[in-house]
């Protein structure tokens, strides 16, 4: 890693006017930040409109957009798998772009990435009505084999079981499983022969070592890297650019970042492709280039809102499956905005504001997926301004600094919707979800699956008395959760193992330190479900209906419960107690290289899919029904407000889900207030008092049940209407009317 | 005052009669609320939306402490957020046990205190009890004594003598007019009112409120005869030129 500093006159070029630093001898880019960056403490009059070659641009991709809409998928270059460099250069309109680079050779064009596997590239395409070109097929049936097929090799009965029960969901055994965000502003601040040349010393280092199975795929790995990066150069002479070298001004340096991001959503189709913390590091050539005169506030906003554009149109071929799962077509290309500095600044600058900006000059959307790292101690200008965006636009979502500060430092990202990794240094393996709701069925029923009637986990005893005793339910969920963990981490364990060997990030881990943490990033579903079932099987009494066949099937509930999301700790300590429970239980178990065991609280979209796969439950949801998405209270249960829901969400032990607790609130703007300037205030302040009491997340959508009705029956007149789902934004027209309905019948906080 | 109810003694605590808490009203004080709704109201308004709150004795009867343990959890997001609104019903029905509420609220929780009233009560609580209190919700129903009387069932004078001790006593007062068609919204006595709050010297801010039947059920379910029904809502013209005529004497009106 430490290369000796390069003190070429291109790098003199580059660097002028910087603070110097050991980021000029390591590559280090949070320290180039803190020696660099200027803290912005103002208001956000000095913004900048769009130009009219931005709107110029923006009106022909609506077109696009439109047509896409319209048809799903707009075009796919199925002829070939698709690689850093297998595409020639595509634009929008080259006479009007300032930041360029297209996935393919044609916007919204898809590409296929068979490495993560073959029959999800074949059943995506034909769900659009293409089809695989055949020496694509050819070479990966004969000659190639998959991330999916190599999973499936080391699956076993149980695993399969319980995959397709529905007990766990989502696992990325078949797509690429994403989250993991590489260090794009090295590109920029660097070069990429900078790189290079660290990436060469980190393997010498390596020469001396016993070759042990580690060090062998480490080299490997670093020699990957090092050729991805070496594609990346090739990939930017397409686009006539020579990025060998950094950045030496602003319009460089989002176009270097830009091309390695571009890089990565090329060879990967990552459920989730982050972008990382990038406005602020941008910010420090912008400053520098207005301070010398040669750009005005206007060309700099203009840059901004040209990449926004561009991230915008990050596109994968999925499949309808895979979007039931996550609806909307969503990429998480997440940007991290804001949060406070280890040394008490704040980390928001001028450019904070501007990547905020875009939802005004561009027009509300989903991606990228812009992030506020929420701290008390935000300067107020900036948190007003948030809280505005949030009321005009429902596009933000807010996570505590002040809680991952301590953990992640002060230059994390959030990859997808809520996992906080430091960049450049820190990498997750996805593990999609258990739906811990279905299995406190398997525990009522000694785990033969209440819809199927298929043992999914073998060796239990169902309970056979007519009412539940919390006791017994206890000691049996407890005894299924036990299995659950361990199925699922055999599954995560076989997933991460064969993505590594088949579908490896090489140009997003290029952009990462060799030695980095891993974290093994599992998750729960149906908490409040579970939660309130407990709370009902102790507090009321609750009788079970068996079938013919002896298999509970149905509850009845006798008397009254308290629910999650009251702020009522009979039921709040339960939700906490099955949060710390299942993470203990998860880390027992040994992990794939030996990653740290994490866990997070979120479904997305799932929820609805989740719902689906399980029977009535004991809190009296019926069957089919979704379930709360996320941390969130059930639907209609939380009838204390908001704050008093928030309050129980914020109870939840960051400690034991690490890797995020996500909550969804939605109010109508009379609930915040009489006067924008009143809901500006008041949101801020919801904001300030969620993040003090410890709530991790909140997506904030601000609107009128009313306006979502008639965009659904509408949608051409709501091209553009953004709501927050769980952990990211959709465009809402673009969900399916099911996902909708859930939407719609969500607690819509109001006040009368 | 024969429902006026006083709980005190020496040796049990202070109790009261609630109707509802709720946790995150925006629209009650500044920021965000935890509100108090207790039970009982000697006016009836013909508009009223809670008129379950008129009767003192279908409240839940709760100790002060019972009401701080319900706030305690709260506070913190409260401290930062916003702070603590009694209202009603008419919380001056019961002064023993909502002063101590709003003076524990605020020693020992730290919180901002409101206190949302039409005043017609307040002879009856010392200058010492405001002390409690951070901010009135002051609730004129009618400039015109007549109309006040027909509107709400009690004369106005009170409600006036209490304004006046505020404005001596500096208490900032934000003024909460409801806007009926009909029946509050001649300009004549909304100019008077304007007037008259100007006039005070300690008027932060109006709120014009526009009537809503959305009470309207509740009257049915208490098998009352709600008057109102073929009222119309007043129109946003209606409300532009009302708040127009307080913001004409310089008060920050919405």
């Amino acid at each position: 890693m430490n290369a000796p500093a390069s003190t070429t006159d291109l790098h003199a070029r580059a660097w002028h006017d910087f603070a110097l630093g050991p980021w000029q001898n390591v590559i280090d880019v949070r320290d180039f930040i803190q020696h660099n960056y200027t803290p912005y403490l103002g208001r956000d009059e000095f913004l900048a409109g769009p130009t009219a070659r931005t709107q110029a641009l923006w009106a022909k991709l609506a077109e696009l957009l439109k047509e896409e809409r319209a048809r799903g998928v707009l075009a796919v270059s199925a002829d070939v798998g698709s690689s850093i460099t297998a595409h020639d250069a595509g634009y929008i309109d080259q006479s009007l772009e300032k930041i360029v680079g297209l996935q393919t050779d044609a916007p919204l064009k898809r590409a296929i990435m068979p490495n993560g596997g073959l029959r999800m590239v074949e059943n995506g395409l034909a769900a659009f009505g293409f089809e695989l070109d055949p020496q694509v097929k050819d070479a990966f049936t004969r000659y190639r084999k998959d991330h999916n097929q190599g999973v499936f090799d080391s699956y076993n009965p149980a695993i399969r079981a319980a995959r397709k029960s529905g007990v766990i969901t989502g696992l990325p055994d078949a797509y690429g499983r994403g989250r993991i965000i590489g260090d794009y502003r090295r590109v920029a601040l660097y070069g990429v022969d900078r790189l290079i040349e660290a990436k060469r010393a980190e393997l010498a280092e390596l020469d001396d070592l016993e070759f042990s199975e580690t060090v062998i795929r480490q080299r490997e790995e670093l020699n990957e890297q090092t050729r991805a990066l070496a594609e990346l150069k090739q990939m930017a002479v397409k686009y006539g650019a020579d990025i060998a070298a950094p950045a030496t001004n602003l319009h460089q340096a989002i176009q270097w970042l830009y091309f390695g991001y571009l890089a990565a959503v090329k060879e990967q189709n990552g459920a989730a492709m982050s972008i990382g913390r990038i406005s602020s590091f941008l910010d420090i050539y912008a400053e520098r280039d207005l301070a010398a005169g040669v750009v005005t506030e206007s060309e700099v906003q203009e840059l901004f809102d040209d990449l926004v554009i561009k991230l915008r149109i990050v596109r994968f071929l999925r499949t309808p499956e895979y979007d039931e799962l996550f609806s909307g077509d969503p990429t998480w290309v997440t940007e991290s905005i804001g949060g406070v500095g280890e040394d008490g600044r704040p980390l928001v600058t001028r450019s904070s504001f501007r990547i905020l900006h875009t939802l005004y000059n561009l027009g509300p959307a989903p991606e990228p997926n812009l992030t506020v790292l929420w701290s008390t101690q935000l300067p107020q200008g900036f948190k007003d301004f948030c809280a505005k965006v949030s009321i005009e636009t429902s596009a933000i979502q807010y996570e505590n600094d002040d809680v991952m500060r301590p953990y992640w430092g002060d230059d994390y990202g959030i990859a997808c919707c809520v996992s906080a990794m430091r960049i450049g240094k820190q990498m997750q393996f996805f593990g999609a979800r258990a739906n811990l709701a279905k299995a406190l069925l398997y525990a009522i029923n000694g785990g033969v699956d209440e819809k199927s009637g298929a043992l999914v986990a073998p060796g239990f005893a169902p309970i056979t008395a007519d009412v539940l005793d919390y006791d017994e339910v206890v000691a049996k969920f407890d005894a299924m959760m036990d299995w659950l963990a361990t199925t699922y981490v055999k599954a995560l364990n076989s997933i991460h193992y064969m993505h590594d060997k088949y579908a490896y990030e090489r140009i997003e881990m290029a952009l990462h330190d060799r030695d980095i943490l891993r974290t093994m990033a599992c998750g729960i579903a149906g908490l409040s479900v579970a939660a309130d079932s407990l709370s009902a099987i102790k507090h009321a009494k609750v009788h079970v209906i068996r079938n013919e066949a002896g298999l509970a099937v149905d509850y009845k509930i006798d008397g009254d419960y308290p629910a999650y999301g009251n702020n009522d700790d009979r039921a709040d300590d339960i939700a906490k107690a099955l949060v710390e429970t299942f993470m203990k239980k998860i880390a027992r178990h040994k992990m794939y290289r030996d990653a740290t065991p994490t866990q997070s609280v979120l479904t997305i979209t799932s929820n609805v899919v989740y719902g689906k796969k399980t029977g009535n439950t004991p809190d009296g949801r019926r069957a089919g029904e979704p379930f709360a998405p996320g941390a969130n209270p059930m639907n209609g249960r939380d009838k204390k407000g908001f704050v008093a829901a928030g309050a129980s969400v914020a109870k939840l032990p960051y400690q034991y889900a690490q890797d995020g607790i996500s909550w969804t609130a939605s109010a109508t703007p009379d609930a915040l207030g009489h006067t924008l300037a009143e809901r500006v205030q008041n949101l801020a302040a919801c904001l300030d008092g969620y993040t003090a009491a410890g709530g991790f997340h909140v997506n904030v959508n601000v609107f009128n049940r009313d306006t979502l009705l008639d965009a659904m029956d509408h949608p051409e007149q709501y091209p553009q209407l953004t709501i927050r789902v769980s952990g990211y934004a959709v465009n809402f027209i673009k969900l399916t009317r099911e996902q909708q309905l859930d939407v719609l019948n969500r607690t819509f906080h109001g006040h009368v | 005052m024969s429902e006026r109810i006083v709980h005190a003694s020496a040796t049990g605590p202070v109790a009261g009669f609630v109707h509802s808490f709720e946790t995150g009203a925006a629209v009650d004080g500044p920021g965000m609320r935890f509100v108090l709704f207790t039970q009982g109201c000697q006016f009836r308004c013909l508009y009223c939306h809670n008129p379950d709150t008129w009767k003192l004795r279908h409240g839940r009867q709760m100790s002060v402490d019972e009401v701080l343990a319900e706030i305690r959890p709260y506070a913190g997001f409260l401290k930062i957020a916003g702070g603590l609104t009694v209202s009603g019903g008419e919380p001056l029905l019961q002064p023993d046990f909502v002063g101590a509420v709003l003076s524990r609220a605020k020693a020992e929780l730290g919180l901002h205190t409101a206190l949302d009233t039409q005043g017609f009560l307040a002879g009856h609580i010392d200058d010492a009890w405001l002390e409690a209190v951070d901010l009135v919700l002051l609730d004129i129903k009618h400039f015109d004594a007549d109309a006040y009387q027909r509107l709400t069932g009690q004369p106005l004078q009170p409600t006036l003598d209490f304004a006046e001790r505020l404005a001596r006593l500096k208490k900032p007062v934000w003024l909460r007019y409801v806007l009926v068609p009909g029946l509050s919204d001649d300009v004549a006595s909304i100019d008077g009112l304007a007037d008259y709050a100007a006039g005070l010297g300690n008027v932060e801010r109006v709120t014009v409120l526009p009537f809503h039947k959305l009470g309207e059920h509740k009257w049915r379910e208490l098998g009352l005869d709600y008057q109102l029904g073929d009222t119309p809502i007043p129109d946003a013209a209606l409300c532009e030129r009302v708040r127009e005529q307080f913001r004409a004497r310089g008060l920050t009106t919405v």
